[in-house]
């Protein structure tokens, strides 16, 4: 019931995107947002699709699971569109009763939700093909830099992948709970808002208690093993660039260069 | 009140690449009174089963019948059966959440809509029946020890009065006396209330003791069901699957080895001793 949520899902397969470093898939991924926003016409849009159907049809995945992504998003898209579409002021395509569509507003709501389509997508292409370690050992080498700040930036990679592993953990033992109240003749699903909300109480304590105790253990565990956090700690796997790092940084140069220069393209007769 | 399960499969992860088959098969008739053993190996498939048993989970193929009604039929009153069908799960003690061990018993038989009266009266017998003293009864149930909190969990169920009693692994990281305490407080309840009370396990050390039928798994298919000294005949497959009969089994078939003219059918040790004097009585 709760098993549906794709973010952070990892899909193994034995991929050039899936053996990139996690440092070069982390900075593609924020170029590639940014690409979409900086584009302004349908030639750059197209140059975005190609760039990332080739990432996805090199990382091996089945597409279903890239669209998986998408069903959280599905409200945000439809209110975006809807309110891009009738509230942009503009040049009258068609009007009626009170609500009119411009052109203006066409073009905006279209390429809006495209913008959000792909910027799901595109992260589910990082999510998907790097495990949620790699990704947080990336993260962490990419905020080293802050440490002069005195951001503790080990500490909070630390944190995040600690969050992420336990994420499966706490939802078996939500299911785990959830059924043996449910045996108990505990109903989640009848009764209104007020009813629903106070049939949690059974859940979450002891869903909350079990948190705190496998925080607790893992913390002793941890201890246990003189963990003094990032200061001296070296890795058994540390994160090195390779030749195929190199390229993809290239690529991704290539990639960002046309984008902009798609901005100056002109084309005439397309209104887009 | 018995429950048919007939040809039941269960596979988890339907349409995607790792689905498992976690139940092959399975029929199996469980009628008024009996006390079973349900023994399988980590991953056999014995708490899929029992969670079919009061509906938790439907069955991907085959059907449930208690008392000849389909239980997945739409009209079938599902929260009912539940209360005729209690399962306490493993670790039971992680899901007490109530202020006091009282309120936490009543949580059940509240959920079934019966008056406040009916509700009290039968939390205090519950926790009666699994012997917990009343100056436990306001205490908070984080506060008390392991056994006591999963006698608590226990009484919770034993609260809606069920006719069959699962228990899933009732034992599991208790001591020795806390084992004990706990599988004799089982057995005293079937014997006065006459409750069916199926005891999910893996050690055959356990229910051999107390159990009148014995249903072995082995990946997700029942591989024997029968009487505990029928069973334990296979002692050499049992150990195969990564079982094993109890102890006295292998005393007595070496024994036997030995020219020793003993009966390798006795299961617990008192019968054993009785077994063995028999024989010098009669050689002497």
């Amino acid at each position: 019931m709760l098993r549906d949520i794709t973010l952070g899902q990892y899909y193994q397969a034995d991929s050039v995107i899936h053996k990139l470093d996690p440092r070069v898939k982390l900075i593609a991924t924020i170029t590639f947002i940014i690409s979409l926003f900086v584009v302004k016409n349908a030639f750059g849009y197209i140059i975005a699709a190609l760039f990332l159907l080739s990432a996805i049809k090199l990382s091996k995945v089945p597409f279903r699971f890239m669209v998986k992504g998408m069903k959280t998003i599905i409200f945000l898209l439809l209110i975006t569109v809807i309110f891009n579409l009738f509230l942009t002021p503009g040049e009258a395509l068609v009007s009626v009763w009170k609500l009119t569509i411009t052109k203006e507003g066409l073009k905006s709501a279209v390429f809006m939700a495209i913008r959000l389509t792909f910027l799901i997508i595109g992260s589910s292409v990082m999510t998907l093909t790097t495990t949620p370690n790699n990704l947080t050992d990336g993260m962490e080498r990419l905020m080293g830099p802050l440490k002069i700040f005195k951001v503790p930036v080990h500490e909070v990679a630390m944190m995040m992948s600690i969050a992420l592993r336990f994420i499966p953990v706490l939802l078996e033992e939500t299911d785990k709970i959830m059924k043996a109240q449910i045996a108990r003749g505990a109903d989640f699903e009848s009764g209104n808002l007020i009813k629903k909300a106070k049939s949690l109480v059974p859940l979450l304590v002891p869903l909350f208690i079990s948190a705190f105790r496998r925080a607790n253990d893992l913390a002793m565990a941890m201890e246990a093993r003189c963990y003094r956090g990032g200061d001296h700690r070296t890795k058994m796997k540390p994160l090195i660039y390779k030749k195929r790092d190199a390229f993809a940084y290239f690529v991704l140069l290539c990639y960002l260069a046309i984008c902009i220069g798609a901005n100056l393209l002109v084309i005439p007769g397309v209104i887009l | 009140m018995s429950l048919i399960l007939d040809h039941v499969n269960y596979i988890y992860g339907g349409d995607t690449e790792l689905a498992v088959h976690a139940l092959r098969d399975v029929n199996l008739k469980i009628p008024d009174g009996q006390f079973i053993g349900l023994i399988g190996h980590t991953g056999s498939g014995k708490s899929t089963l029992v969670q079919h048993l009061n509906g938790l989970i439907k069955p991907t193929g085959g059907a449930i019948y208690f008392n000849g009604e389909d239980i997945h039929e739409d009209d079938f009153d599902k929260k009912k059966l539940r209360s005729k069908v209690g399962l306490v799960f493993q670790y039971p003690e992680h899901q007490l959440f109530e202020i006091d061990v009282f309120s936490d018993v009543c949580f059940g038989p509240k959920n079934l809509g019966l008056s406040r009266k009916e509700v009290e009266l039968r939390a205090y017998e519950a926790l009666k029946q699994v012997g917990l003293e009343d100056e436990f009864f306001y205490q908070s149930p984080f506060d008390l020890s392991g056994g006591q909190k999963r006698r608590v969990a226990i009484a919770g169920v034993l609260a809606m009065k069920p006719d069959i009693l699962i228990l899933d692994e009732p034992t599991a990281g208790l001591d020795p006396k806390g084992r004990d305490e706990i599988l004799d407080r089982i057995a005293m309840l079937h014997k006065t209330m006459g409750i069916t009370v199926i005891l999910v396990s893996h050690s055959m050390e356990d229910v051999a003791k107390y159990v009148e039928r014995i249903i072995v798994m082995n990946k997700g298919r029942v591989l024997y069901d029968d009487m505990p000294k029928e069973v334990f005949k296979h002692y050499k497959e049992l150990e195969q699957i990564g079982l094993a009969a109890p102890q006295v089994t292998y005393i007595m078939q070496a024994l036997k080895a030995r020219g020793l003219p003993v009966n390798t059918e006795v299961t617990t040790i008192p019968e054993a001793r009785d077994e063995i004097l028999r024989i010098y009585g009669k050689h002497a």
